[in-house]
C-alpha cells in the first residue's frame, strides 16, 4: 500500500510519457486524419494501381478541406519525411486550392503543380495512408522504401545513422574499459587505505561527481584546447614547437578524455563499496599457501571485485550510450553520438517521430546488450555496495 | 492527454492575473527587455491598458500547447518566424489583417513599408537578427577580410574558423563565397548541383572548422584566440565588443537575416486589445526604440532612419544593424519554405559529410 504513490509517480512520469513518445515511432496519423478520402482510396486499391480519376477528386477535396481547416502544414510535414522538398508542394497547392478548383481535377493538380504526378509522392502518400509505419525505423537504420514498396539503403552520401550507431557502442566500450583502468587502481587504494585517508581521497572523488556536468565539460575545453593550458605548457616546456600545437578536443580524443572523466566515479563507487567488504584475509591465506602476489590477485581478489565491476561497467556503458551535451560542445566532427541526432531531430526539425525511432532502436539495444549481459555474468551478480 | 496540457499549462501561466488586458508572452533577458521598455511601457502610457508580460524559453512551445487544449492565456506572443509560418500552417493563430497596421510618418502604407516577407497571414515582423562573419582585429593587422571568399580563404587569412553546427545558413554561405548572388542562392541549392557545389566549398576549409552548438561559444572561440574567424548571430558578436570590449569586427557582407516577430494564439481571450499592440509596437518609432536596446534590426524601411543612440552611451546603433541600408548591400533573406522542405535531407546529408 506504501509504495502506490511512489508507483502513480513513476507511471505519470515516467512509464506514460516514455510510451507516449515511444509510440510516435510507428504512429504518425498527421496524413491519415486530414485526409480521410484518398486514404480510403490507398486502402481500397493495392499498390501499383495507377491513380483514377476517383483518386484525383478525393485528392482535391481532401487539400481543400485541409487547406480551409488549415492542416496543411500537418499533412506536407507528414509526407515531407518520407520524400524531402514537399511540405511546400502541399501548403502552395493548398493555398491555391482554397481559391476554387475545377474538374477535372488531375489536369488542375498538375497545372497548379506538375510534382502532383510524381510517382514517389504517390507512393509516401499511400505509405501515409495508415497511421501505423514502419517508415521512421526504416529511415533510423538508413533505409528507404522505393516506389513498389521495396525497402532500399538510401544514397551513399545520405548514410549517416548506423555509422552513428556503431560509433556511439564502441566509444562507449571504450569508454568503459578506461574507466575500469583509471578507477580500479583508485578504488582499490580507496578500500585499503586507513579510514581517515581514504575519506579525505573519496572526497576528491565525490566533489568533480557533485560538480555540475557543463562545468567540468567546459573546463575540459580550457585545458584542451589548441590555445589551452596544456598547449601552452608543452609550448613553453619545448616539447612541441608554437606551430604545432595539439588538437585535443572538438573531435572523438576530447569526447573520449571529457566523458571518460565525467563518467569514472560511476565505476569508482561501486567497485570501491564492493572491494571494501571483501575479507583481506583470503588474499593473506593465498599468499601464505604459496601463490606469488599476481596469482593470488588474479585467482582470488579480482573474482571477488567482478559484482561490483559489473555494476560498474553497466553504469557507465548505459550512461556514455545515452550521452548528449558533452559530445555535443566537445565532439566536434568526429565526436558525435547518436543522441546528438535525436536532439536534431527533437529541437531542430521537429521530426519527432524519426527521434522516437531513433530512441527506440537505442534502447531495444541496450536491453539486448543487458540481456546478454545477464547470460554471460548474471544481474544477480551485480552490487552496487 | 488534453487534460495533462490543460494542467501544465494552466500552472505554467499561473502567475498571470486573471482580469489583465493584454497578455504578452515574450522571451525575457535583454530581448525580453527591450520588448518591455520600448513597447510595453508606452503603450500603457498610451492607452491605459495594462500589459502583462511572462516569459518563456520559446514562447511558441506553450501557444502549441495552450490551443490544442482550448485554453488560450496569453494574447500576443513573441515568436520566431520559422515557428510562426508552422504554427499557422497548422491553424494555431488568428489571422492578422496587415491594412490595420500603422502607416509610416510620411504615409506609406505598413505593407509596403515593411521588408519583403516581414508580414504574413499570421505574423507580423518586430526586429531582424542575422548571421554575420566576424574576425579578430587583431588576427590580422594588414589587410581585412571583407567577403564570404575571404572566410574561405586561408592562405591570405589562417585561422581556424568556427560555423554553426548544421547545414542551414552554411549552405547559403558556402554559394555566396562561391560567387553566386544572394538572389540565387536558394534557387542553386533546389538543384542537386548547388548542393553538391555548396558543399564542395565547405571541403576547402573542413579541416580547419571548429563546430559550434551553443551562440555563446564563437565570441567565447575568438576571445580564446581558439580560432580567427567566426560565422555567427550578430547580437553576440556586437554584446562581446561593445561590452567587453573585445576587438572584434563585422563582415556584413553575405550576412544572412531572419526575423521574429508577433503571433496572435487563436482563440485570444483578448485578441482586439492584442491587435492593437501590434500595431502600436509595430509603427517605425517603437521599432526605432526597440532597435536602441538590442542590435537587432527593425524590419521596417522608415524606421532605420530614427534609430538612435545605443541605449546608455553617444554612440549610434544604426551601423551595428542587420537592417542599416549599407549593411544590406549583399544580404540574403533566409528563406524558411525551403529549410521547412529540405531540413531533414541536408542535415542528414550534412552530419554524414561531416563524419566523414
Amino acid at each position: 500500500m506504501l509504495v502506490l504513490p511512489l508507483l502513480a509517480f513513476i507511471l505519470i512520469t515516467f512509464v506514460v510519457p516514455i510510451g507516449q513518445m515511444l509510440q510516435r515511432s510507428f504512429y504518425n496519423d498527421g496524413f491519415s486524419a486530414h485526409m480521410p478520402g484518398i486514404s480510403q482510396w490507398f486502402a481500397e486499391n493495392p499498390r501499383g494501381s495507377e491513380p483514377n480519376d476517383a483518386a484525383w477528386a478525393a485528392l482535391a477535396d481532401d487539400l481543400l478541406a485541409s487547406a480551409e481547416a488549415r492542416t496543411i502544414g500537418v499533412v506536407g510535414t507528414r509526407i515531407n519525411y518520407d520524400v524531402p522538398g514537399t511540405r511546400s508542394l502541399f501548403t502552395s497547392t493548398g493555398r491555391k486550392v482554397r481559391k476554387g478548383i475545377e474538374p477535372p481535377y488531375r489536369e488542375a493538380l498538375l497545372e497548379i503543380d506538375e510534382d502532383w504526378g510524381d510517382p514517389r509522392i504517390w507512393s509516401a502518400m499511400r505509405d501515409a495512408s495508415r497511421p501505423v509505419t514502419s517508415n521512421f525505423y526504416l529511415a533510423a537504420v538508413d533505409r528507404t522504401r522505393a516506389e513498389d514498396g521495396s525497402i532500399e539503403q538510401v544514397a551513399p552520401r545520405q548514410r549517416i545513422y548506423v555509422m552513428l550507431f556503431m560509433r556511439t557502442f564502441w566509444l562507449s566500450a571504450l569508454i568503459t574499459v578506461l574507466t575500469f583502468v583509471l578507477g580500479f587502481p583508485v578504488a582499490h587504494l580507496l578500500a585499503t587505505l586507513p579510514m581517515r585517508k581514504s575519506n579525505l581521497l573519496m572526497i576528491l572523488v565525490l566533489l568533480p561527481f557533485w560538480t555540475s556536468l557543463l562545468v567540468r565539460t567546459t573546463s575540459w575545453m580550457v585545458l584542451l584546447q589548441q590555445q589551452g593550458v596544456i598547449n601552452d605548457i608543452l609550448v613553453w616546456l619545448g616539447v612541441i614547437g608554437g606551430g604545432q600545437r595539439l588538437q585535443m578536443i572538438y573531435n572523438q580524443t576530447g569526447t573520449i578524455i571529457a566523458m571518460t572523466h565525467i563518467l569514472l566515479p560511476f565505476m569508482i563507487l561501486p567497485l570501491y563499496s564492493v572491494m571494501r567488504t571483501i575479507n583481506p584475509s583470503y588474499v593473506r591465506a593465498a599468499r601464505s599457501l604459496g601463490a606469488t602476489s599476481w596469482t593470488a590477485f588474479r585467482r582470488i581478489y579480482f573474482p571477488q571485485t567482478l559484482p561490483g565491476l559489473g555494476a560498474g561497467a553497466l553504469l557507465v556503458f548505459i550512461l556514455a550510450v545515452g550521452y548528449y551535451i558533452t559530445p555535443a560542445l566537445v565532439g566536434g566532427s568526429s565526436g558525435q553520438l547518436i543522441s546528438n541526432m535525436i536532439a536534431l531531430h527533437m529541437t531542430d526539425t521537429l521530426n519527432w517521430s524519426m527521434a522516437a525511432a531513433l530512441a527506440a532502436l537505442l534502447l531495444g539495444s541496450v536491453l539486448v546488450l543487458y540481456w546478454l549481459y545477464d547470460k554471460l555474468v548474471g544481474v544477480d551478480n551485480l552490487k552496487l555496495g | 492527454m488534453k487534460r495533462t496540457l490543460a494542467l501544465t499549462t494552466a500552472l505554467g501561466l499561473a502567475a498571470m492575473p486573471a482580469f489583465a488586458d493584454v497578455n504578452l508572452l515574450s522571451w525575457g533577458g535583454a530581448y525580453g527587455n527591450s520588448h518591455v521598455e520600448a513597447y510595453v511601457k508606452p503603450f500603457e502610457a498610451e492607452t491605459g491598458i495594462k500589459v502583462n508580460v511572462a516569459d518563456a524559453d520559446n514562447p511558441a512551445t506553450p501557444i502549441k500547447a495552450m490551443v490544442e487544449a482550448g485554453n488560450v492565456t496569453t494574447d500576443v506572443a513573441s515568436v520566431e518566424y520559422a515557428d510562426a509560418v508552422r504554427l499557422c500552417d497548422e491553424g494555431l493563430l488568428e489571422l492578422i489583417d496587415a491594412s490595420g497596421l500603422a502607416a509610416a510618418e510620411d504615409g506609406t502604407a505598413a505593407a509596403e513599408d515593411f521588408i519583403e516577407g516581414a508580414i504574413t497571414d499570421c505574423f507580423v515582423g518586430t526586429d531582424v537578427y542575422s548571421m554575420v562573419l566576424a574576425y579578430d582585429d587583431s588576427k590580422f593587422p594588414d589587410a581585412k577580410p571583407s567577403t564570404p571568399a575571404d572566410f574561405f580563404d586561408l592562405e591570405a587569412f589562417p585561422g581556424k574558423r568556427t560555423m554553426r553546427k548544421g547545414a542551414k545558413f552554411n549552405l547559403e554561405l558556402a554559394l555566396m563565397a562561391d560567387g553566386v548572388p544572394a538572389g540565387e542562392v536558394y534557387d542553386l541549392l533546389e538543384t542537386e548541383e548547388g548542393v553538391d557545389q555548396a558543399f564542395a566549398k565547405l571541403d576547402t576549409i573542413k579541416d580547419d572548422v571548429i563546430w559550434w552548438e551553443a551562440g555563446a561559444q564563437p565570441p567565447q572561440l575568438l576571445a580564446d584566440g581558439e580560432v580567427t574567424m567566426a560565422f555567427a548571430f550578430n547580437g553576440r558578436i556586437f554584446n562581446a565588443a561593445q561590452e567587453e570590449g573585445k576587438p572584434f569586427n563585422i563582415i556584413w557582407d553575405g550576412q544572412i537575416y531572419e526575423m521574429e516577430g508577433w503571433v496572435i494564439p487563436k482563440g485570444a481571450p483578448n485578441a482586439e486589445e492584442a491587435l492593437e499592440f501590434v500595431s502600436f509596437s509595430t509603427a517605425p518609432a517603437q521599432q526605432a526604440r526597440a532597435a536602441e536596446f538590442i542590435s537587432y534590426g527593425p524590419p521596417r524601411r522608415s524606421a532605420a532612419a530614427l534609430v538612435g543612440n545605443i541605449e546608455g552611451t553617444e554612440e549610434p546603433m544604426g551601423p551595428h544593424l542587420p537592417t542599416t541600408e549599407e549593411n544590406m548591400t549583399n544580404a540574403l533573406g533566409s528563406n524558411l519554405d525551403f529549410w521547412v522542405d529540405h531540413d531533414a535531407e541536408l542535415n542528414e546529408r550534412f552530419n554524414s559529410w561531416l563524419a566523414s
